[in-house]
C-alpha cells in the first residue's frame, strides 16, 4: 500500500490571452482569463494512479485556491482521485511560491500518511517551478524534479529518470519523496463516465456558501452534513483548520513582491515594408549582402 | 537581520568539472551589482576537485570564493548541496545570491529559498540595483528583479524588501559574459564537509549526457517558427529556409508546445537568449516572453500574415503575408541571386 498526495493547480490560461484581459493600464484582469487544469499537473495525478493501481493504496488532490478551484478537483475525482481537498482562504490572496508552500505543507502535514507527494514541474502561470521544492524543504524530505519516468518502486525506495542538462539521470530515493514531473512523462487518462455521473455534484464549503448566499449558517451545516453522506462533499481547509500562521501567508507571507507593471504594448517601432514580391524580396537580400550578413 | 552585508554570491555549477557557462555570465553580472552597491563578489563552488575552478572564477572579477570539496559532492545531488549553501547563507548573511536557471539551479534555488526564507524570482532578464521607495518606506540598494509574467503579457520588476538575501535564478545567454582585464588573486574559504546520513536519502545509479549539437547561441543565422504555421507540415519550410541560409532552425514556446518543434530549440525567456546577425521570426506572433530572448539580435526579420503582430515592433524588416508563399518566394530569389 503506498499513498500519494498529488498537488494540482488551477491557472489561468495564458496561452488564450485575448485584448479583453489586459486592462488599459497594463494589469491583467484574471477573471476574465479562462481557468484551466495546469497540464502537468494532471501528468502528476496520472503518476499517482499508476503507482495505485500497481501497489494498492490511496491516492488524494489537494489545490490552494479561491471557490472555483473545485472545478478541478472534481476533474481530480473523475480520473480516480480517492480523496479530494480544497485549501482556501481569502487570507492566502496574493500568495508568491514561498507562502503557497508553507500552506501546502501545513495541509500535507495534516493529511498525513503519503509516501509520494507528486506535482507538475511548474504552473504554466508563473513557470517558476518552485512550489514543489519548496514544500519538500518545508517538510524535510527528498525531491526529484524533472521526473520522465518510474523505473521501479519497492516498499521504500523509487527508482526514477529525470532529466538534466544535456540528458538524463537515474536517481534512486527512500520514501518519502516529492517528485515534480514533465509533460511527456505520461498521458492523463481520460474521464471514466461512472465517476463523471458520481461526482458532478460534488461540492466543496465555498460552494454551498455561493449555492447559499443569504441563507442561515445553520442551512449550510445542514447541506454540508447532507453532501458528506452522500460523498460528495469536496474536503475544505481554510487557514482556521490548518492552524497557520497568518503572517506567513498570502501577501504578508510573501517576500517577493511585485513593485512594478509594465503592460508590453510598445511603442511602434520605424521598420523597412517588405513587399513579398520577387522584387521586394531581391532587394531585402541585397540589403543583408551589403551588410555582409549573406553570401 | 543582523550582520547586513552587501555580499552577491553566484553559484557556480560544474558538471564533470566543466563550468555552466550560465554561471561565468552570472559573475560577469555580479560584479557589476556589487561594484553598484560597494561589496564583494564571492563565488560559491561545490564538488570534487575543483580549486582550479575557484582560481579560474578570479577571470570573471570575484573577490573571494567559497570552497566546498569532498568526494560525495563530486555530481550534484539536491541534499548535500542545499544543506551546504543553506549554513553558509544563515552564516554569513549575503545580500544577493544568483543561480542559473539551468535543471540543476531551479531544483537548488528554491529548496535553498524555502530554509532561508529568502525571496527569490525565477528566470530574469535583468537585475539592477536601485533605491526604492515601497509603500512609503525607503529601502536603499535594493535588487530590481525583472521578468516577463503572465505568459508575457506584461514586465513586472519583482523586489523582496524585507529579506536579509535577494534570490534570482537567470537563463543562460541572457547576462553578458565580460572577462575582467587584470584579474586579482583571489582569496579561498575553505569549507568542511562530511557527509550525514541525512545527505544519502537519493543516490544516482547512473548519468547520460550528451554534448548538446544545437548550438543556437554560436550561430549567425537564425530562422524561428512560431504557433502561427499551423503545422508540422508547415514547419519545415522553417527548415528549408534554414537550410538555405546557413542557419539554425529555432521556435517560439507555442511552436515548442504544439510539438513543432523541440523544447531545445525554443527562443525566448524560458528558452534561450540568442543574439545572431540576422533573426528571421515567422508566424511568431511577439509575445514578450519571446521578445525576450531575441530582440537584441542585429537584423530582424518579421514574416507574419498579421499586420498588427506585436514582432514587428522590435523587426527591422516588416513582411506581412502568409509564410506558406512568402518564404518559397524568399528561397528561390535567395538562390537566384546568390547561385
Amino acid at each position: 500500500m503506498l499513498n500519494s498526495i498529488v498537488m494540482v493547480k488551477q491557472v489561468p490560461d495564458t496561452a488564450n490571452i485575448s485584448g479583453k484581459v489586459m486592462r488599459d493600464d497594463g494589469t491583467v484582469n484574471r477573471s476574465k482569463l479562462p481557468a484551466i487544469f495546469n497540464y502537468e499537473d494532471k501528468i502528476a495525478l496520472e503518476f499517482a494512479l499508476k503507482v495505485k493501481e500497481k501497489f494498492g493504496g490511496k491516492v488524494t488532490a489537494i489545490t490552494m485556491g479561491p471557490q472555483r478551484a473545485s472545478d478541478i478537483l472534481r476533474e481530480c475525482l473523475y480520473m480516480g482521485a480517492d480523496e479530494v481537498y480544497l485549501i482556501s482562504d481569502r487570507k492566502f490572496a496574493g500568495a508568491d511560491t514561498l507562502a503557497t508552500s508553507y500552506v501546502l505543507s501545513e495541509a500535507i502535514k495534516q493529511i498525513g500518511n503519503y509516501h509520494f507527494i507528486f506535482a507538475g514541474r511548474q504552473a504554466i502561470d508563473g513557470d517558476t517551478a518552485q512550489v514543489g521544492p519548496q514544500t519538500a524543504e518545508k517538510l524535510g524530505i527528498p525531491q526529484i524534479t524533472f521526473s520522465e519516468e518510474i523505473i521501479d518502486i519497492t516498499e521504500d525506495s523509487v527508482t526514477i529518470k529525470k532529466k538534466i542538462d544535456g540528458g538524463f539521470e537515474i536517481l534512486k530515493s527512500k520514501l518519502p519523496v516529492l517528485v515534480t514531473v514533465l509533460k511527456d512523462a505520461a498521458q492523463p487518462r481520460p474521464f471514466s463516465a461512472k465517476r463523471v455521473m458520481a461526482y458532478k455534484n460534488a461540492k466543496s464549503l465555498m460552494d454551498l456558501e455561493k449555492l447559499t448566499e443569504g441563507n442561515s449558517l445553520l442551512y449550510i451545516d445542514k447541506l454540508m452534513h447532507e453532501y458528506k453522506e452522500k460523498k460528495l462533499f469536496i474536503n475544505t481547509l481554510t487557514m482556521d483548520d490548518l492552524k497557520l500562521n497568518v503572517d506567513r501567508c498570502g501577501l504578508k507571507g510573501s517576500p517577493t513582491k511585485v513593485h512594478k507593471v509594465e503592460s508590453v504594448v510598445l511603442a511602434g517601432n520605424s521598420h523597412n515594408r517588405i513587399e513579398p514580391t520577387s522584387a521586394g524580396l531581391g532587394n531585402l537580400i541585397d540589403q543583408l549582402t551589403q551588410d555582409h550578413i549573406f553570401g | 537581520m543582523n550582520n547586513l552585508n552587501n555580499d552577491v554570491w553566484v553559484f557556480i555549477e560544474q558538471r564533470e568539472g566543466k563550468v555552466a557557462e550560465v554561471s561565468l555570465e552570472l559573475l560577469s553580472k555580479g560584479r557589476k551589482l556589487a561594484d553598484s552597491m560597494n561589496g564583494i563578489l564571492k563565488s560559491l563552488v561545490i564538488g570534487h576537485e575543483i580549486s582550479g575552478i575557484a582560481a579560474m572564477t578570479a577571470e570573471y572579477g570575484v573577490d573571494e570564493a567559497f570552497v566546498v570539496d569532498h568526494s560525495y559532492l563530486k555530481d550534484y545531488l539536491t541534499l548535500p548541496y542545499s544543506k551546504i549553501i543553506n549554513e553558509l547563507i544563515l552564516k554569513e548573511n549575503p545580500r544577493i545570491v544568483l543561480f542559473g536557471a539551468s535543471i540543476i539551479g531551479r531544483d537548488l534555488a528554491p529548496r535553498i529559498a524555502s530554509h532561508t526564507l529568502s525571496g527569490l524570482t525565477a528566470d530574469c532578464v535583468d537585475l539592477k540595483i536601485e533605491d526604492v521607495n515601497y509603500v512609503g518606506k525607503d529601502y536603499p540598494k535594493l535588487l530590481l528583479q525583472i521578468r516577463p509574467a503572465f505568459g508575457g503579457n506584461i514586465i513586472a520588476t519583482i523586489i523582496t524588501p524585507d529579506t536579509a538575501t535577494q534570490m534570482a535564478t537567470v537563463r543562460e545567454g541572457v547576462m553578458e559574459l565580460v572577462k575582467v582585464k587584470n584579474p586579482k588573486e583571489i582569496k579561498i574559504h575553505k569549507v568542511k564537509y562530511s557527509p550525514e546520513p541525512a545527505d544519502q536519502l537519493v543516490e544516482i545509479i547512473q548519468q547520460h549526457r550528451e554534448e548538446s549539437k544545437v548550438n543556437l547561441k554560436g550561430s549567425s543565422i537564425i530562422v524561428a517558427g512560431g504557433y502561427g504555421l499551423g503545422s508540422k507540415e508547415n514547419f519545415r519550410l522553417i527548415h528549408e529556409l534554414a537550410e538555405t541560409l546557413g542557419g539554425e532552425v529555432a521556435g517560439s514556446r507555442a511552436a515548442v508546445d504544439a510539438g513543432f518543434i523541440p523544447s531545445e530549440r525554443q527562443v525566448g525567456q524560458t528558452g534561450v537568449t540568442v543574439r545572431p546577425k540576422l533573426y528571421i521570426a515567422v508566424g511568431i506572433s511577439g509575445a514578450i516572453q519571446h521578445r525576450a530572448g531575441m530582440q537584441d539580435s542585429n537584423k530582424i526579420i518579421a514574416i507574419n500574415s498579421d499586420p498588427e503582430a506585436p514582432i514587428f515592433d522590435v523587426a527591422h524588416y516588416a513582411i506581412v503575408g502568409d509564410a506558406t508563399e512568402v518564404i518559397p518566394k524568399f528561397i528561390e530569389t535567395y538562390k537566384h541571386k546568390l547561385k
